[in-house]
C-alpha cells in the first residue's frame, strides 16, 4: 500500500434533462417573477464598448435536426480582451449569457460585444472567442467549445492551431452574413461535428 | 492579472460517456469525435461570480418561494444541505448553487411538461444559494415525486434534485443531479446508470441526516458536491492565501 491521496473526485455530471430552464431560465421555463433578478439576461449592459454584434444559430443532431431543448452559457471578455472583474475591464460587459434554442424553431440568438484578444499565460496570445457550454436532454456531460469569427485573424491562435485535422477548424468559426451578424451552429455529431473541447 | 493557475484536466472516467445507449437520447445527441484536450487558458480559469445582492428573501426555500412566504408547496418538508469542494478538498465559498426539481406529484412547472400528475399551485419548482465563506449552503423543499419519461415503455425517474454549479472559474461549471438515500428506483435508472463507476454513482446519492433534521418540522439530506480544482505549485505560483 501507498500513502493516501488528499485530493477528491469531481461529482459525477448528470444530464441537465428537458427542464434545464425551470432552473437556470425560469422567465423562458414560463415561471415569470420567481427571482428578482435572473443572471444570464445579458453579457453586456447599455454603453459596452466595441462593436455589437448578434450571432444566430442551431444546434444540430446526428439526424440534421434542431434541437428544440437546449441551453447554451457564454464567457467572453470585453472588446480590449479584459474579463469581468479584472483591473480596467468596461463595467458594461459583464461576459456571462444564457440563451436557449427556441421551443418550436431551434433558433438561438445571442447578442454581445465582440471580444478583443488577450494574452494567456506564458505571453500566448489568443485570438478573439467567445466560450460556449451547451446542455441538454441526451446530454451527459456539458459540451464546451468556442466560437471565432472569420473576419479576424486566427492564424496564430494556440487552440486552433492545435487541430489537427485543418477541415475541422472551420466549425469554431462564425460566419459572417451582414453588418456585426454572424451565424454559428453546433453540431452534436455527424459530418460537419463541431470540435468540442476538453480544458 | 493574477494567475490562478490551470485548472486539474477533468478526469473524463468520474463522468459519463457521451454515447449511452439505455438512454436513448443520447444515441443523437452524442459527439462521436474525441475531446481537444489543451491546458485550460482564462477562458476557462475566469469565470462570472455572483454577488448576494442578486439574492431574494425566498430564493432558497422553494417550499415558499414561488408564492413569495404566502402558502407553502405540497408535500414531505426537506432540508437539503451540503459543501462544494474542490478537487484538492478545499471548500469553494461564495458560488451560486442552483435547484430545480418536480412537484411532490412528479410534474415540473414547464411549458413542456404535460404529465398528467397535477401542478401544485404553490410550488415553481427552482431555487438558488451562494455557498458562505465555508463553502456550505442549504436548501428548503419537498421532496420531489419519481416520474416516468419516455425512453424504453416504463422507464421511472428515481426522486432527484437537479444542481447546477458555478465554482469560480468556467471550466467548472458542472450540472448534476442528487438521489435520495434507499430509493429502489435509483438502480434502475438508464440516466444514473451513464454514470459507470459505481462510486460516482454513490456520489449522487444523498443520505438522511438526523443530525440536520427538526423535529416536528422536516427531514434532511446532505449532499456535498466536488468541482475542478486548481493546479498548484510552490515553484509557479503562491498557494492562496500564503
Ligand atoms: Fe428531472
Amino acid at each position: 500500500m501507498v500513502q493516501k491521496l488528499d485530493t477528491l473526485v469531481e461529482t459525477a455530471s448528470q444530464t441537465a434533462g428537458p427542464y434545464v430552464h425551470i432552473g437556470c431560465m425560469p422567465t423562458y421555463a414560463g415561471i415569470p417573477d420567481i427571482y428578482e433578478v435572473e443572471i444570464g439576461a445579458s453579457p453586456i449592459s447599455d454603453g459596452a464598448k466595441g462593436e455589437i454584434i448578434e450571432i444566430t444559430g442551431e444546434v444540430i443532431d446526428g439526424t440534421g435536426w434542431a434541437l428544440r431543448d437546449a441551453m447554451i452559457e457564454s464567457w467572453q471578455p470585453d472588446a480590449s480582451g479584459l474579463f469581468a472583474g479584472q483591473e480596467g475591464a468596461d463595467p458594461a460587459v459583464n461576459g456571462f449569457c444564457r440563451f436557449g434554442a427556441d421551443f418550436e424553431s431551434g433558433k438561438f440568438t445571442l447578442r454581445t460585444v465582440k471580444p478583443g484578444t488577450y494574452k494567456g499565460r506564458g505571453g500566448v496570445v489568443q485570438a478573439p472567442h467567445i466560450s460556449l457550454w451547451v446542455v441538454s436532454r441526451g446530454i451527459n456531460t456539458g459540451l464546451q467549445t468556442r466560437i471565432y469569427f472569420e473576419d479576424e485573424d486566427n492564424s496564430n491562435d494556440p487552440l486552433l492551431n492545435r487541430i489537427e485535422q485543418r477541415p475541422r477548424v472551420d466549425t469554431l468559426i462564425a460566419k459572417k452574413t451582414g453588418e456585426g451578424k454572424y451565424i454559428f451552429n453546433i453540431v452534436l455529431q455527424g459530418d460537419k461535428e463541431t470540435v468540442f473541447l476538453d480544458l | 492579472m493574477k494567475d490562478l493557475g490551470p485548472l486539474i484536466p477533468r478526469n473524463r472516467d468520474a463522468h459519463p460517456p457521451a454515447l449511452t445507449p439505455d438512454y436513448k437520447t443520447s444515441v443523437p445527441r452524442s459527439p462521436s469525435w474525441t475531446l481537444l484536450s489543451m491546458e485550460s487558458t482564462p477562458s476557462e480559469e475566469t469565470g462570472p461570480r455572483f454577488g448576494h445582492s442578486i439574492l431574494g428573501e425566498w430564493d432558497n426555500n422553494l417550499i415558499m418561494n414561488y408564492t413569495k412566504g404566502k402558502a407553502p408547496a405540497v408535500g414531505e418538508r426537506i432540508l437539503v444541505h451540503g459543501r462544494v469542494l474542490d478537487e484538492n478538498n478545499r471548500p469553494v465559498p461564495h458560488t451560486l448553487i442552483e435547484a430545480w426539481q418536480a412537484n411532490a406529484g412528479g410534474r415540473y412547472r414547464h411549458k413542456k411538461d404535460t404529465y398528467f400528475a397535477p401542478l401544485d399551485p404553490n410550488f415553481g419548482g427552482c431555487g438558488r444559494t451562494i455557498t458562505d465563506e465555508n463553502g456550505y449552503y442549504e436548501f428548503l423543499t419537498i421532496r420531489p415525486g419519481a416520474y416516468p419519461w419516455p425512453n424504453r415503455a416504463n422507464d421511472w425517474r428515481p426522486m432527484h434534485i437537479h444542481f447546477s454549479i458555478f465554482g469560480t472559474g468556467f471550466g467548472q461549471r458542472l450540472i448534476t443531479q442528487m438521489y435520495f438515500e434507499g430509493d429502489p428506483l435509483i438502480n434502475l435508472c438508464p440516466i444514473v446508470k451513464t454514470v459507470q463507476s459505481r462510486g460516482q454513482i454513490e456520489g449522487l446519492v444523498a443520505p438522511l441526516d438526523m443530525s440536520k433534521a427538526r423535529g416536528m418540522d422536516f427531514l434532511a439530506y446532505k449532499f456535498d458536491i466536488v468541482l475542478r480544482g486548481r493546479r498548484q505549485t510552490m515553484f509557479e505560483n503562491k498557494l492562496e492565501g500564503m
